[in-house]
């Protein structure tokens, strides 16, 4: 009895498949390759960017950015593990409700991905400061954009790190 | 992997003066896969990166951050605080395979 229903079934979920596969081919279903779901609110687009002038276009809308020493970048020289550079960003800035930081952008000229860190401050952060770990592929330069709430943009110098192993596989 | 990830952790004073700055440090244990590694088999281990860190004293924003693969595992965070109110900070990591973690810490103003 079974058999003959299995025929029909077997038909059935062929069918479907088919379907399915022909929807993602001509492209209706996209592939997701890289992340099965994104947290809402997360700028894809920006992090998809694979060259530093692309991400920066992505980001602050222009690729050339005036350095400022009110920005200042902390990275090490060298760094023995690319896998963990330790980078510290520090902006010169009030803080204040009529004038603050109110993003700031780090990249890496030539890793996978240029944009590393997207941070958007607020004046009760009091100062416009992180620390973090980030990777980097090899020896390159590190360079942060800050925004006012004015929309005014100022960049770090570039900081070169001189990388021994990478840190981003493959 | 799954075993070492969360356990996220703060660690700031708890007392404050009024208006002072203090520096908060943070931590989570997290893979950070950038999705261009490969197994022992060959296969590409997919990625999975914590993508955004919210973070809130009272539950006003404090400050967003939005994170790619460039991140290294297991991240690090430091930043600061004005001290103007006595209150709790709260911080919420979020990864792309529906991943969340909180932390919160007491803050005392003088």
């Amino acid at each position: 009895m079974n058999k003959t229903i299995h025929r029909r079934q077997f038909l059935g979920t062929t069918l479907a498949t088919g379907a399915v596969a022909a929807a993602a081919g001509i492209g209706l279903i996209k592939p997701r390759l890289a992340f099965a779901d994104n947290v809402p609110g997360w700028p894809a687009k920006a992090f998809d960017a694979k060259v530093l002038k692309d991400a920066m276009s992505n980001t602050i809308g222009k690729t050339q950015v005036a350095v400022s020493s009110k920005v200042k970048l902390t990275a090490p020289s060298i760094a023995e593990n690319g896998g963990a550079v330790p980078v510290t960003i520090e902006i010169d800035s009030p803080m204040t409700a009529d004038d603050y930081i109110a993003t700031v952008y780090l990249f890496v000229d030539h890793n996978p991905t240029p944009l590393t860190s997207q941070f958007t401050f607020t004046p009760a952060c009091g100062q416009a400061y992180i620390q973090e770990r980030i990777k980097m592929a090899k020896t390159d330069n590190v360079r942060v954009v800050a925004k006012t709430n004015k929309g005014e943009f100022m960049a770090s110098a570039p900081r070169e790190v001189k990388v021994t192993i990478g840190g981003c596989g493959g | 992997m799954s075993k070492n990830i969360g356990n996220p952790m703060i660690r700031m004073e708890s007392n404050a003066k009024k208006g002072e700055i203090i520096e908060v440090r943070s931590l989570i244990m997290h893979p950070m896969s950038t999705g261009l590694m490969k197994d022992k088999a060959g296969k590409i281990i997919p990625a999975h990166i914590i993508q955004t860190v919210n973070i809130t004293f009272n539950d006003k924003p404090l400050l967003d951050i939005d994170w790619s693969t460039a991140v290294s595992a297991n991240p690090y965070l430091a930043f600061k605080l004005r001290a103007e109110d006595s209150g709790t900070l709260k911080m919420v990591w979020k990864d792309n395979k529906g991943g969340v973690w909180s932390a919160d810490a007491k803050l005392t103003v003088a």
